[in-house]
């Protein structure tokens, strides 16, 4: 921590200032790890990431800091697309998760139909015939193999940014309606 | 002033130059843009990174950043990071789902 007889956080040692003993930076900032700051100062300025910071309750300036040095590593990879690159990669992923298993499921309908031969009687089942299966497996293969690389130096490269992207608003909803919006701590290891 | 000022240099109360860096972005019918990206990054870095880019890519990367500007905003804590980390839960908990579909129609198959 900042303060006489204490080393200065990295932030003020980039920035050539005395660290304060109140030092906004420092419990986020040691000075062992000079590259987080000079990154995070690099994308978004130390007076903005200061009045972030300043902005926000104390419990959460950790998770903020560590979601801007992520960002900006990301952007300092990848200077047109940001996060943004790995945004639209992971959701092209979640697309095709989602249709490999609608065949799945379709599949065993298929199968569980099959088992019960007294409602094809009384329903028409869309069956799906061999080739047909085939054919939509196939194409989600072709399309996993394309995507192959989970990397998200990978994904902020490959430029699929759409730039008509939806809002963040309306994305982060449509991902809340799925599933509950954990925030998983092996995101920042 | 010029009236035809780019959203950037009204917003900065300047005059907006010829060769202005912002202008092809900022378009003054979109003032929210550029206060958003502004609010977050800082006029300069915004102008810094623009620089750096070959002029083909500046426009996605002006859309990138007010992407992430806008998740900033609207999520101070995590930013466009908490869009990430609910992605890639869904994709464990698709993933999940799918292996236990296709272990059924394995199953299902071998009673067949």
């Amino acid at each position: 921590m900042g303060g006489p007889g204490s080393s200065p956080c990295a932030s003020c040692k980039l920035l050539r200032r005395r660290c304060a003993k109140d030092c906004i930076f420092a419990p986020y900032f040691p000075p062992d790890d000079p590259h987080k700051f000079a990154i995070v100062h690099k994308v978004f300025g130390a007076s903005n990431v200061s009045k972030m910071l300043q902005e926000l309750l104390v419990h959460q300036r950790a998770d903020a800091v560590n979601s801007l040095v992520f960002e900006a590593n990301a952007r300092v990879r990848d200077p047109v697309y940001g996060c943004v690159g790995a945004i639209s990669y992971l959701q092209n992923q979640v697309s095709q998760l989602q249709m490999q298993l609608a065949v799945a499921q379709a599949e065993i309908l298929c199968i569980q139909m099959q088992h019960e031969p007294t409602l094809q009687s009384h329903h028409q089942v869309l069956e799906l015939d061999q080739d047909d299966k085939a054919l939509l497996l196939h194409n989600n293969i072709d399309n996993c193999n394309n995507n192959n690389n989970n990397n998200l130096g990978y994904a902020m490269s490959s430029g699929q940014f759409n730039s008509n992207f939806a809002s963040p608003s309306s994305i982060m909803q449509m991902q809340m309606q799925m599933q509950d919006p954990l925030k998983q701590e092996s995101l920042w290891t | 002033m010029n009236p035809k000022r780019c959203a950037a240099c009204k917003y900065l109360r300047r005059r907006c130059p010829k060769d202005c860096i912002f202008s092809p972005y900022f378009p003054p019918s979109d003032p929210d843009k550029f206060a958003c990206i502004r609010r977050i990054y800082g006029a300069g870095n915004v102008s810094k990174m623009l620089q750096q880019l070959p002029v083909q890519t500046r426009a996605e990367a002006v859309e990138s950043l007010s992407f992430e500007a806008r998740c900033r905003i609207e999520d101070p804590v995590y930013g466009c990071v908490g869009i990430i980390s609910l992605l890639q839960t869904q994709i464990q908990k698709t993933q999940t789902l799918l292996a236990k579909t296709q272990a059924e129609i394995a199953v299902c198959s071998n009673q067949t």
